[in-house]
């Protein structure tokens, strides 16, 4: 009996690459793993450097196990896989992804026979006035800094935005010992009131989240609910937040803000292989289709974790299993598919809880109705929500692309990541559209900004 | 519910041709309907390199390319933008003493186009120029010749026409196009039908079938120039430049970015394009060569576009072979957006006038030869 | 413009005992610790990594992870990196702002 040609590709180290990666090495394959980052984790299980002294427990509180769990896993892959960190996947072409090595300055090709995507996520950025101040981070970044840096974004600082993650890294931040001023949910409480059922599914991590609220409350640290930021002000760096409740503006001080509302897939990837996308109304965002089992609608192209839809890295780990599993079966690998359909289940069940998520920390709906005009929507190309309207106005413009051919809007650095939502949330509501139905900005290649000189064929390079 | 129109003029395709033929004819009073698959301007004559450059054309295109200039020195007052149009210079680089030969000649055989061509080498060329490459001995400067956005552009023209009266339909493929011997009379879907005399075929890269389906038929085929901008640099370069016997063409924008093209992209289907690895490598080499500024530089985005080319790399401007009131305006090889507005308000003479006040002889499609079979659209 | 007087932006608060790390910042030496980005180096000295194109307002990087691509640093030699994704490395010569 022949076995078909089995060369698979894994981009990203997280908790769903890594997962997958040993559900093929456990099935006799050696598959490599591309990862832009120099230690492999991902982002919520993101290692410092080698050297960096604080222990798991210290860095992970909660999450330590997982994460310790998830380290484990690939450290004992090594020699079982072809781990290649440092590497930006940066384009893919005619079965071949394009890949960039950051510390050698060296591009190369690495072709693929299949690939999973687990290419994660990034904060979920609404734009208030004075986001570009620095001393402004996603929350996200504030807890990169904490992580890996063992830096805290400022001394007193202020957290806003809604979602989850708010709350972890308020905990966080405060646990470092670092004053945290105010955590500012955009969320009523009503809502989180309204979600608790459906949270329950999820009974333990539903318990964690109620625990840093707790414990922040405790420590004195100010909750406020129904929060709406209004503006960040500082002259060259930040001072001080305003924002409102109800009809009221409070400003508080501080020298530092993270924020966010909670996260969005990083899909440039899956669109670039041709993927097929589709509206996904729970996470307001077009993704790239997946099936239950994992698979994309472009044969041998498998998704998993939070790049094809936000699921958080415990049912990234099951999906990353599931779709490695998937890939097997249907390359006629034997494969545990009891297993497969228990992690199938457990993922399915995991739907109530992010809904009940969604509903505890709702998208701000009001966000493009609030946004002043003199708002800057795109931090790279420095476009206003003012200038969106004004396009709109004098064009007709209706549909994301025809938008950024207009006023530039995600014609930066960094392809729409930051404003790509906030765009569309603003084209939506001077449109009077559904927000599904302005589309999203066209994917081209480099992923991320690609080095000229790096593009020349090797033989043509001078040595520097 | 079937909206029904009758129109003096259908045109196909609302591109820089499509929409300032619209505009040209609402000028002569005439009633237009405009008929656009996807967004107005959203094709080549939205995402190409922007050059607006008449040195380098065929001499029998340089008519048609001054009477387009003096339109773009106007675009505020037609469309009421200037959608970044500046006289910029172009200059297109020699890299052997032959390829300067080749470019005096030019300029000798221009002559009479006024175009203000000089020709620049040796110290002049490097006082002039320090960010240039090593591989450049002199080039030719048109300083009237330059560069606009085609993005900003382009769709403008079009809204313009919409101004001036123009229906234009955009999202509105046309299913059907049928002749009675008198009208025309097109459908879109189940939502539209339009009937005309006159039919303007501006379909870009996707004329052809309309072409053939009145026995027009030509040999055009797709191409798919690769592009690449950068991140903004700081503003060191003028001119637009080109490469005489070279494919790299690159500009700096007055925000600061470099946009490029050169070599063939790759089509993903009929109606989309893509950059290509090879280009970009290809790009990437003669770019660094050219400019040695971008070596510390880099792409931010890549794209491509779909073109129509003919053997001759001469577009089709006329009136159909076969067929009275039809006419065609496409074919541009890769160098439509200057000359573009000028096609328009010939078209446009053509259906008011009979005739054009701009020789357009040597685009007729009676120099394809009648019963020839189109060759498959999409370059393989 | 003087950096001189900013107070930092990145405060550090764990992670002390690593080894220093000397490089320059618009020509001023200084010492980051092994291990840290170009970011941390220049952020816990300084309130600034470059200034937006179009706005001419500093900016200090915001995502921290390689996606937004405001972190975008000038070298004395030309190059650019991305603070957040490089680390520091001795001699390494940072400039807060591109050079005209």
């Amino acid at each position: 009996m022949t076995r078909p040609v089995l060369q698979p590709v894994v981009v990203g180290a997280g908790p769903a690459g890594i997962r997958a990666a040993q559900t093929l090495a456990a099935h006799g394959l050696r598959p490599i793993v591309i990862d832009e980052a120099a230690r492999a984790g991902g982002q919520i299980y993101r290692r410092p450097p080698a050297h960096f002294k604080r222990t798991p427990q210290r860095l992970y509180g909660t999450e330590a196990g997982r994460a310790i769990a998830v380290h484990a896993a690939i450290d004992d892959l090594q020699d079982r896989i072809d781990h290649r960190p440092d590497s930006l996947v940066w384009s893919a072409q005619d079965q071949q992804l394009d890949v960039l090595h950051g510390p050698t300055q060296t591009t190369r090709t690495v072709p693929y026979g299949q690939l999973i995507v687990a290419t994660g996520a990034t904060d979920r950025v609404l734009p208030v006035p004075g986001w570009t101040l620095p001393g402004v981070y996603t929350l996200g970044g504030a807890q990169v800094a904490l992580k890996f840096q063992g830096c805290a974004i400022g001394s007193r600082v202020v957290f806003m935005g809604t979602g989850p993650l708010l709350y972890l890294v308020a905990y966080q931040y405060a646990k470092a010992g670092v004053k945290v001023a105010a955590v500012l949910d955009t969320a009523r409480f009503v809502d989180q009131l309204a979600a608790v059922p459906a949270m329950l599914r999820q009974p333990a991590v539903f318990a964690k989240g109620v625990t840093y609220i707790a414990w922040l409350r405790a420590h004195g640290v100010a909750l406020r609910s129904g929060a709406r930021p209004v503006r960040i002000l500082g002259e060259e760096r930040v001072r001080s937040v305003v924002w409102a409740e109800g009809g009221r503006e409070h400003t508080i001080d501080c020298d530092a803000v993270g924020f966010g509302y909670a996260l969005r897939s990083e899909t440039q990837l899956a669109d670039l292989l041709g993927c097929r996308f589709a509206y996904a109304p729970m996470h307001r965002a077009h993704l790239p289709e997946r099936d239950a089992a994992g698979r994309s609608s472009v044969p041998g192209v498998y998704l998993a974790g939070d790049g094809a839809g936000i699921m958080g890295a415990d049912a990234a780990e099951w999906a990353g299993e599931l779709t490695a599993l998937t890939l097997l079966a249907d390359h006629s690998v034997g494969v545990d598919t009891q297993r497969a359909r228990v992690l199938q289940q457990k993922l399915e069940k995991l739907s109530g809880f992010r809904a009940g998520l969604e509903r505890a920390f709702p998208f701000p709906e009001d966000w493009a109705a609030q946004a002043p005009d003199e708002l800057v929507v795109c931090r790279c190309e420095n476009v206003t929500a003012g200038e969106l309207r004004r396009a709109v106005a004098d064009s007709g413009a209706d549909e994301m692309n025809r938008l950024k051919a207009l006023t530039r809007v995600g014609m930066g650095r960094c392809q729409g990541r930051m404003c790509g939502v906030a765009a569309a949330e603003i084209l939506a509501h001077a449109t009077g559209q559904p927000v599904q139905q302005v589309g999203r900005f066209r994917g081209q290649a480099p992923i991320k900004p690609i080095p000229i000189h790096l593009l020349r064929p090797a033989d043509e390079e001078v040595a520097a | 519910m079937t909206q029904r129109i009758v129109t003096d003029v259908a045109i196909v395709g609302g591109g820089i041709v499509g929409s300032s033929a619209a505009l040209a004819l609402r000028r002569k009073g005439l009633r237009v309907v405009l008929l656009e698959r996807d967004l107005c301007g959203s094709r080549s004559s939205g995402v190409n390199y922007g050059g607006v450059r008449r040195q380098g054309r065929p001499i029998s295109q340089l008519p048609l390319a001054q009477r387009a200039h003096g339109i773009w020195g106007r675009l505020p007052e037609l469309i009421g933008t200037e959608g970044e149009y500046i006289r910029s210079g172009h200059f297109k680089i020699a890299r052997s003493e032959a390829d300067l030969a080749a470019l005096e000649a030019y300029r000798d055989s221009a002559h009479d186009f006024d175009l203000g061509i000089d020709i620049l080498s040796g110290a002049r060329l490097r006082e002039r120029c320090p960010w240039l490459g090593g591989k450049a001995v002199g080039g030719s400067l048109c300083m009237e010749d330059g560069q606009a956005n085609p993005r900003l552009v382009s769709p403008a023209f079009a809204l313009a026409a919409a101004r001036a009266g123009a229906d234009i339909h955009e999202r509105t493929r046309v299913d059907e196009i049928a002749h009675d011997g008198q009208f025309f009379h097109l459908r879109a879907g189940n939502a539209l039908q339009v009937k005309s005399q006159v039919l303007l075929n501006c379909a870009g890269a996707w004329a052809s079938a309309i072409a053939e389906q009145f026995g027009d038929a030509v040999p055009m085929q797709s191409g798919h120039p690769a592009m690449a901008v950068t991140e903004p640099l700081p503003f060191f370069m003028h001119w637009s430049l080109g490469v005489e016997g070279g494919t790299v063409y690159c500009r700096q924008v007055a925000r600061g970015n470099l946009v490029l093209g050169g070599g063939p992209g790759r089509a993903l289907d009929a109606d989309r394009a893509r950059s290509d690895r090879a280009s970009m490598a290809a790009l990437a080499t003669q770019a660094v060569e050219l400019l040695p500024v971008l070596r510390d530089a880099h792409f931010i985005r890549t794209w491509s576009g779909t073109e129509g080319y003919l053997p001759d790399r001469q577009p089709v401007i006329g009136p159909s072979r076969t067929t009275s009131g039809l006419f065609h305006g496409f074919g541009f090889a890769g160098a439509g957006f200057q000359v573009g507005p000028a096609v328009g308000e010939v078209l446009a003479e053509l259906v008011s006038d009979g005739r054009s006040t701009t020789p357009i002889d040597a685009f007729g499609i009676g120099r394809f030869a009648p019963a020839s079979t189109a060759e498959p659209a999409l370059a393989q | 413009m003087s950096l001189g007087a900013a107070q930092p932006l990145l405060r550090r608060v764990a992670e002390t005992q690593r080894a220093p790390v000397s490089f320059t910042l618009d020509g001023r030496p200084l010492q980051a610790l092994e291990g840290d980005t170009v970011l941390t180096a220049v952020l816990t000295q300084s309130a600034q990594l470059r200034r937006n194109e179009f706005s001419g307002e500093p900016r200090a990087g915001f995502c921290l992870m390689g996606a937004c691509q405001d972190c975008w640093i000038v070298t004395a030699d030309g190059a650019r990196l991305r603070a957040c994704s490089t680390f520091i490395a001795p001699g390494m010569a940072l400039l807060s702002e591109v050079p005209a």
